[in-house]
């Protein structure tokens, strides 16, 4: 496995600490920091920014039980939440998007598959899985895309993306990644906008693919 | 009390490890606290909170960050009722998470904004919100002062370059931290000097796979 070359934007690792990332984009950092430690140190950067912006934040006063009414929960049973481990090549968080299920592949035509794991108002997070050689069927979209490889690689105009790498993609960007010679390419690919696959369907059917 | 234990569990380890030089840099700092408080006092609340369930130390947190808290998450527009529901959510997970929190990594106010980020998000979106895999600091690691103590320094830098910005700069970098902006609107704007923190705590998570090797020769 070769080194992580292409990262995750500063501004998205930021909005990310802040809770300010549509939630398609927040899986794809998660993910990418789960498997590179640069990405995961500027993250915590940006949350001892947050921390110091916390700790400078003039302090309102408190109602008189509150911190009573804190201490007398402290010895609360909790209830254990699941916590997904990283299986295989799908790192925690990937784990956690698909509620701890193996991927629901669905096949889009050309050995080229798919597993939506979100689709609503912020956008869209989806498996991809290319046969080597093979596009993805050529597709422009609107607004934002982050496509990080989890097995594999692909190219395009832009580069070559092995494991563990992030392209992000404007809607200026008409581009057609194509997985290389080896391990079919699986991906996980997030959008802030619905997708429009310009050769594949008529824009007008997409609410009912949902692709 | 809390500032006392700190200093033991800080001193064990400088025993365990026999690093003089950090033995040194740590007394000094902690020297100077009794005096005035720097931010140690609550990397050694957490500490004490995390190690001994100590609850005097969480009393101590409370009463630093429940306030600071509060007034963060009023800034958004919540109302007072509901920020004490977030107050009270966000310091019971930190009571509860307590085992996570890696000074080598994080001062306290780090670690809890992150705690408060993590669980307004779970609030807004009826969900828990996808984090990260945690790294596991390998049983038996040995705390390291000097980074603990470095850690808390840029930190501490951080903090004065937020102070030095003047009105509208400093509103605008506290907006982001707030999640008031969109990542495009972040994009636009310089930031605080993040690059000796970043490389700080990269060598905190170093040290992480260090002591994993050493496990396993
Ligand atoms: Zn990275």
């Amino acid at each position: 496995m070769t080194a992580i070359g292409h990262h995750t934007p500063d501004a998205m690792l930021a909005a990310y600490a802040a809770g300010s990332l549509p939630h398609p984009f927040a899986v794809v950092i998660a993910t990418h920091v789960s498997m590179c430690e640069d990405c995961r140190a500027a993250l915590e950067a940006h949350q001892a920014a947050g921390g110091v912006v916390l700790d400078e934040t003039a302090g309102e006063a408190l109602s008189e039980r509150l911190r009573d009414r804190v201490l007398g929960h402290l010895d609360d049973a909790v209830e254990d939440t699941p916590v997904h481990a990283r299986t295989g090549i799908y790192p925690a968080p990937v784990v956690a998007a698909m509620s701890g299920r193996a991927p629901r592949w669905k096949a889009l035509g050309m050995g080229v598959k798919q597993d939506i794991l979100s689709a609503d108002g912020e956008g869209s997070l989806r498996l991809l899985y290319i046969p080597s050689g093979q596009a993805v069927p050529d597709h422009g979209h609107r607004g934002t895309e982050l496509t990080l490889v989890l097995q594999g690689s692909f190219s395009d105009v832009t580069g070559r993306f092995g494991v563990g790498d992030v392209e992000v993609a404007d809607e200026d960007l008409e581009h057609t990644p194509t997985a290389d010679e080896g391990l079919p390419c699986i991906c996980l690919a997030a959008t802030d906008a619905p997708l429009r696959f310009s050769a594949l369907l008529p824009r007008l059917l997409q609410p009912i693919f949902r692709i | 009390m809390a500032r006392i234990e700190a200093m033991i569990t800080l001193e064990i380890g400088i025993a365990r490890s026999g690093r003089p030089p950090s033995a040194a840099v740590v007394t000094r700092t902690l020297r100077k606290e009794r005096t005035i408080p720097t931010p140690s006092e609550q990397t050694g609340w957490m500490i004490a909170v995390r190690d001994r369930r100590d609850r005097a130390a969480f009393c101590a947190l409370f009463d630093h960050f429940a306030p600071r808290l509060k007034g963060f998450v009023m800034r958004s527009g919540t109302t007072a009722a509901e920020a004490e529901d977030i107050v009270q959510d966000v310091m019971l997970s930190v009571w509860r998470k307590a085992h996570l929190f890696d000074p080598h990594r994080a001062e306290a106010s780090s670690w809890i904004y992150q705690i408060a980020r993590n669980r307004q998000i779970d609030i807004i979106r009826k969900a828990r919100r996808l984090v990260p895999e945690e790294l596991a600091e390998p049983p038996g690691t040995e705390p390291d002062p000097a980074q603990i103590v470095a850690v808390e320094q840029e930190t501490g830098k951080l903090r004065a370059a937020l102070r030095r910005l003047k009105g509208e700069q400093r509103e605008v970098i506290e907006k982001a931290y707030l999640g008031e902006l969109s990542h495009q609107e972040i994009a636009n704007q310089t930031g605080l000097p993040l690059g000796t923190i970043k490389s700080r705590i990269r060598l905190g998570m170093q040290r992480l796979r260090h002591e994993l090797k050493d496990l396993e020769e």
